[in-house]
């Protein structure tokens, strides 16, 4: 499959759930999608095209947080993101976690440092972070502040 | 009915040489299941990274792993290439090959000793830490130190390979082939060894990819992808080799197929020192324009994955660095589960873990690979066994 066909069967199937699509270079495509149509088009992705799950990029955009999530098409060497923007207040989407285990760990990691809630993952405890970790302080999150007053830092002094 | 039993190995245990704990839960001497939890020396290296500009954050991200010290710069800076969208000088790219190439032979002979100890092949892990050795001594010619290279920036390399250096370097390279081959007669032929990992933890072709397995393991299973081939980037579309695939995903399977792929990479290795166009090293890039760029590279344990974004300043805005042990090392559960305490440190061997990438954590010395001795898990084991037995006052 190449990836002209690729586009197009994106469009045709998902057109009410597709936002944008930014074609950035001949190996790199951008599609901007609906956060509720994620598992379905992850899925088709994933399974019916057979791409490879990669990883997921979580970001804090300030006004929004955004999750880049990476397939890549190891034939036609194409790397396929989708990208889905989540409220910053209540960030919560589907987990993929279900579909396929490669974004169980990812997600773990995601909600711990962004602060993501992904609904129906199996097992959201902490992956990096010491249990001790406060709920409510993402690391990756802009506005982060060091909670843990007694901790010993490296000033660089 | 059996009784089940929890193990629990680490977080900082004496046997293991990187804090990591897993959570074996044993009926008798079979793994039902398995937990591990991760992150005793989680670094922060992806928000250290947002403070660092483009040029220092090569040199941040080359400290992320001593053994493939090399990937995380080049996937770096593939990704910041991504974003300008700049063509490297074609001297540049030959090199960067090199350099990796190089780092791959010294990390599957890395591997290769630690599988034998865990066996109880001394003399294979002796063997094959001589002729990594040699690969070292290449890697120090060619780049000035053993190890953290420094070779990579954006748009090109730092250091030019001298040409009277070159046919010293391949005289070290061919005098490591005869050795190597013995070493891959005597996996290939040892019935101990045999009987030892063949059938021992098999990865399916599915589950490869259910878990988007990546690198040897993945390719072990029979599933043929390698990111040098797909996505060529540097100097691999230029010269010639073969993607290494073995289908059966047990230890076995693993462990010959990264000595044949250390054979490919000499061949790479020497085809590259041979060919090395004359010219430029440095694009000399100057501004990053704002945007946001995926660099992917064949690490020697699989595909290292950059993601980068940056705002037209001189310093990401973010930086993603998933390392291949994060998708391998879920495949653990997998392939352990069903199989003897006994076989559990081998199979986890198998998949080369590397925590320092997985957690984006402190350097550790190399050999900071591996959790635990076999024989000690064997003695663990039937201690337990012999505790639970006196418990339940059985015979």
């Amino acid at each position: 499959m190449q990836k002209q066909e690729i586009l197009d069967n994106l469009k045709q199937r998902f057109k009410d759930d597709i936002i944008d699509f930014f074609d950035k270079s001949p190996r790199r495509l951008y599609v901007g999608i609906k956060p509720e149509a994620l598992v379905k088009i992850s899925t088709y992705v994933f399974k019916d095209l057979g791409a490879r799950f990669n990883i997921a990029s979580g970001i804090d955009c300030r006004r929004h947080i955004e999750i880049l999530y990476h397939f890549t098409f190891d034939d036609i060497n194409l790397t396929v993101s989708l990208r889905v923007i989540l409220s910053r207040d209540t960030p919560r989407i589907d987990s993929l976690a279900k579909t396929f285990e490669a974004a169980n760990w990812i997600e773990r990691e995601m909600h711990e440092l962004l602060g993501i809630d992904f609904t129906g993952h199996p097992d959201l405890r902490k992956l990096l972070l010491p249990e001790n970790w406060p709920d409510g302080s993402y690391p990756l999150r802009y506005d982060y502040k060091e909670w843990d007053k007694d901790a010993i830092r490296d000033r660089g002094v | 009915m059996s009784k089940k039993t929890i193990v629990p190995i680490g977080p900082y245990h004496p046997l293991q040489e990187e804090p990591e704990f897993f959570t074996l839960t044993v009926e008798g001497e079979r793994v039902v299941d398995i937990d591990v939890r991760i992150g005793y020396n989680h670094r922060g290296i992806e928000k250290l990274s947002e403070s660092k500009t483009f040029d220092q954050s090569t040199f941040l991200v080359e400290r992320i792993c001593g053994i493939c010290s090399t990937s995380h710069p080049f996937a770096l800076v593939e990704a910041v290439e991504d974003i300008s969208g700049i063509e490297i000088p074609l001297r540049a790219q030959y090199i960067r090959t090199i350099i990796a190439e190089g780092e791959r032979i010294h990390s599957h002979l890395l591997w290769l000793g630690l599988a034998g100890h865990f066996l109880g092949y001394n003399t294979v892990y002796m063997w094959a830490w001589k002729l990594r050795e040699e690969i070292l001594d290449v890697m120090e010619i060619l780049s000035g130190n053993r190890n953290n290279y420094a070779m990579f920036k954006p748009g090109g390399v730092r250091r030019d390979i001298k040409s009277e250096d070159i046919p010293v370097v391949l005289k070290k390279i061919d005098s490591i082939i005869p050795t190597l081959e013995m070493l891959k007669k005597a996996i290939a032929d040892d019935p101990v060894l045999h009987a030892r990992t063949k059938g021992v933890g098999i990865l399916t072709k599915e589950e490869a990819i259910d878990y988007s397995a990546l690198g040897p393991v993945a390719r072990a299973s029979g599933v043929a992808k390698d990111v040098r081939k797909n996505s060529p980037y540097a100097a691999y579309d230029k010269v010639d080799w073969q993607i290494i695939v073995t289908p059966n995903g047990d230890v076995f399977d693993k462990l010959l197929l990264r000595v044949l792929e250390a054979f490919e990479s000499i061949k790479i290795l020497k085809a590259c020192l041979t060919a090395l166009p004359q010219g430029e090293i440095d694009a000399g890039i100057k501004n990053i324009p704002s945007g946001e760029g995926i660099g992917r590279i064949e690490a020697p344990r699989g595909e290292c994955f950059h993601y980068v974004r940056s705002d037209g300043t001189n310093r990401p805005v973010r930086h993603k660095v998933r390392a291949p042990t994060f998708m391998n090392l879920p495949t653990y559960k997998a392939t352990v589960v069903g199989e003897t305490i006994s076989d559990a440190t081998i199979i986890l061997a198998a998949i080369d873990p590397c925590y320092c990438c997985t957690e984006r954590l402190a350097v550790r010395d190399i050999k900071g690979k591996h959790l635990y001795n076999g024989q000690n898990l064997v003695k663990l084991s039937q201690e337990k066994t012999e505790r639970i037995r006196k418990k339940y006052g059985q015979k």
